[in-house]
């Protein structure tokens, strides 16, 4: 579904991204670990158009979609979110995941002033929409607070929402865990499940919760140093001693000491 | 109190409402690109002339000092006034809309004044320093003072036509993105938002706003030359009005033009009473002590007198 072929990205002296290949599967949840700085997240930006590449391409459904910007890729269908969150700052959180829908008419002036029908019923329905998804992350009783106020924590939870209110075939997500609180955590899981179950959403998921990872991703790539190490399922994954030394090393939970 | 002094204070209150609308819609104008959307226009003054020359060269009776005039009709000038500011609003958007925001500041600032200088300099359109005279007030055939009352109301119902379609884009999704691009443009941009054409879009609302309050000057003044599009008495003054009022709030821009319009015509007043060799520092002590009023509401009301407010659940629902 998703092709990343031989990209390498740098900035200044630094190589964030150095000849990384991998492809991602329609359908599939697909993990990405590695240590701190291996550039997990700098590939994100390139997938989604908000970095330019220096070498190398991204495929996405057969097409090449190498640098193109990040609206028009949301409208192919990628969906990002952001490791450090990116809310809007002085909206209501309501507000922060009705700006998300594609196809909202009332963003044009003159459909704005003369509010058909149409617009009216589409902004009830995205609102509805809205509410649902801050149940669902027990973010209802701050429905009307502006995010910027929100706990490190609910803003994650906000980022996550942005994702759902999206119509994606891809999702991607940086470090969706981190920060949230366990038993929430859990739900998050689930609910990544039935996204991709019920819906066929494809997930990328970057995280550094090993139990997350395990409960979900097939297949886990692992980056080292801006380049993927190894790539296979968690038991795999677990057991190379590459992996251990770059990443794991000897304390992780079911991992031998 | 006699009747001539009544009719005298009437005249000025008549004075003050035209021009604090005027200054109300240019400040909506002004709400629009940097209460909604973020963006810094510094520029103003150059929009606001655009507008004023067009209708003032559209409306005049054939004059060999200037382009035209046309003799037009007033509405087909101040229609004309805003489609032109429009197409140029355009063609400046096209070309620094991408500048981070310092950056648009500086660029609209410059591009406002050359616009000015164009205006100023090209004497076979402009009639350069001595300006255009002679432009219809609309309404010209009553009585003073009903032709001034007549455009002092035109004014007005201006300003609340367009407050009403201003403040109803803001509730609509429309308003909504304008917002968010403020609030955050990578994450606008994640979810599929165009921000170099919405902040074009933005940027051209407000600045025919500014072009018709140009044009409705003009015809107010019946008078156009390059000392009233000073940026002084527009971007300077239509900045104030819209950050002590209140930016992102409709009513704050409007009461923020009206009050401010009021305060520096009050002290026009108090600067004549100078002794003769302090008045022609008049001027500076005007902007001295909008500046500090202005930091006085900003010590009490740090949003404005009428902060933004967002739109709650409840309120939508
Ligand atoms: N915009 C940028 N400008 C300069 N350097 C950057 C930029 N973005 C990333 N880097 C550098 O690139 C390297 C890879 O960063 P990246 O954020 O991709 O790591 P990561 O794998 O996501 O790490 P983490 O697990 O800590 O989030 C780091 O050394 C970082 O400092
Ligand atoms: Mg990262």
């Amino acid at each position: 579904m998703l092709t990343v072929d031989s990209i390498s990205k740098s900035f200044g002296g630094l190589t964030a991204v150095n000849n990384c290949s991998f492809t991602i599967e329609a359908h599939s949840i697909t993990g990405l670990i590695g240590p701190n700085g291996a550039g997990k997240t700098t590939i994100f930006n390139v997938i989604a158009g908000a970095m330019k590449p220096d070498t190398g391409g991204v495929q996405f459904q057969g097409r090449n979609i190498t640098g193109q910007p990040a609206h028009k890729l949301f409208h192919l269908g990628i969906m990002r979110t952001f490791q450090i969150p990116q809310e809007f700052f002085a909206m209501t959180v309501l507000e922060n995941l009705m700006v998300v829908p594609a196809a909202q008419s009332g963003e044009n002036l003159f459909y704005a002033l003369l509010s058909p029908g149409n617009v009216t019923v589409r902004e009830k329905e995205v609102r509805d929409r809205a509410v649902d998804v801050l149940d669902f992350l027990r973010l209802t009783h701050v429905i009307d607070e502006l995010a910027g106020n929100l706990s490190g924590g609910q803003k994650k939870l906000l980022e996550l929402g942005r994702a759902m209110m999206a119509d994606p075939d891809i999702i991607l997500l940086d470090e969706p865990g981190a920060g949230v609180n366990p038993t929430l955590l859990g739900d998050l899981a689930e609910m990544i499940e039935r996204l991709n179950k019920e819906r066929h959403y494809t997930f990328c998921i970057i995280e550094h919760n090993m139990d997350m990872i395990a409960r979900l991703c097939d297949p886990v790539i692992v980056m080292v140093e801006g380049a993927v190490l190894m790539q296979g399922d968690m038991n795999t994954v677990r057991a190379d001693p590459r992996v251990l030394d770059a990443y794991l090393g000897g304390d992780v939970h079911g991992a031998p000491n | 109190m006699d009747s001539a002094q009544a009719y005298g204070y009437m005249l000025y209150f008549v004075s003050l409402m035209t021009m604090g609308g005027i200054y109300a819609i240019m400040c909506l104008g002004l709400n629009i690109q940097w209460g909604f959307t973020g963006l810094f226009n510094a520029g103003i003054a150059g929009f606001f002339a655009i507008g004023a020359y067009v209708t003032a060269i559209l409306t005049t009776a054939a004059s060999t000092s200037h382009l035209g005039g046309y003799d037009l009709p007033v509405a087909i000038g101040l229609i004309s006034a805003m489609a032109v500011t429009a197409v140029i609003a355009w063609l400046v958007g096209l070309l620094c809309i991408r500048l981070r925001s310092d950056y648009l500041a500086i660029a609209t600032i410059g591009i406002g004044e050359i616009f000015r200088l164009i205006l100023k300099n090209e004497i076979w359109a402009t009639n350069g320093a001595r300006g255009i005279a002679k432009i219809p007030l609309p309404f010209e055939s009553l009585n003073e003072p009903w032709n001034k009352i007549g455009f002092m109301m035109l004014v007005l119902v201006i300003v609340t036509v367009f407050y009403f379609l201003i403040e109803r884009a803001r509730l609509a999704p429309w308003g909504r993105l304008m917002t968010a691009i403020r609030e955050n443009e990578y994450s606008a941009r994640a979810a599929g938002k165009n921000v170099e054409r919405v902040r074009i879009e933005a940027f051209v609302c407000g600045s025919v706003l500014m072009g018709l309050a140009g044009g409705l000057m003009a015809h107010y003044i019946k008078f156009i030359g390059p000392g009233a599009t000073e940026p002084l008495t527009t971007t300077f003054l239509v900045w104030v009005m819209l950050i002590a009022g209140g930016s992102g709030n409709n009513r704050g821009a409007i009461l923020g033009a009206f009050l401010l319009w009021a305060i520096w015509s009050f002290t026009e007043v108090l600067t004549g009473r100078l002794p003769a060799e302090l008045a022609v520092k008049a001027a500076y002590f005007r902007i001295f002590l909008i500046g500090l009023l202005l930091q006085i509401v900003l010590q009490r009301y740090a949003g404005g007198i009428l902060p933004e407010r967002r739109p709650s659940l409840n309120i939508k629902a």
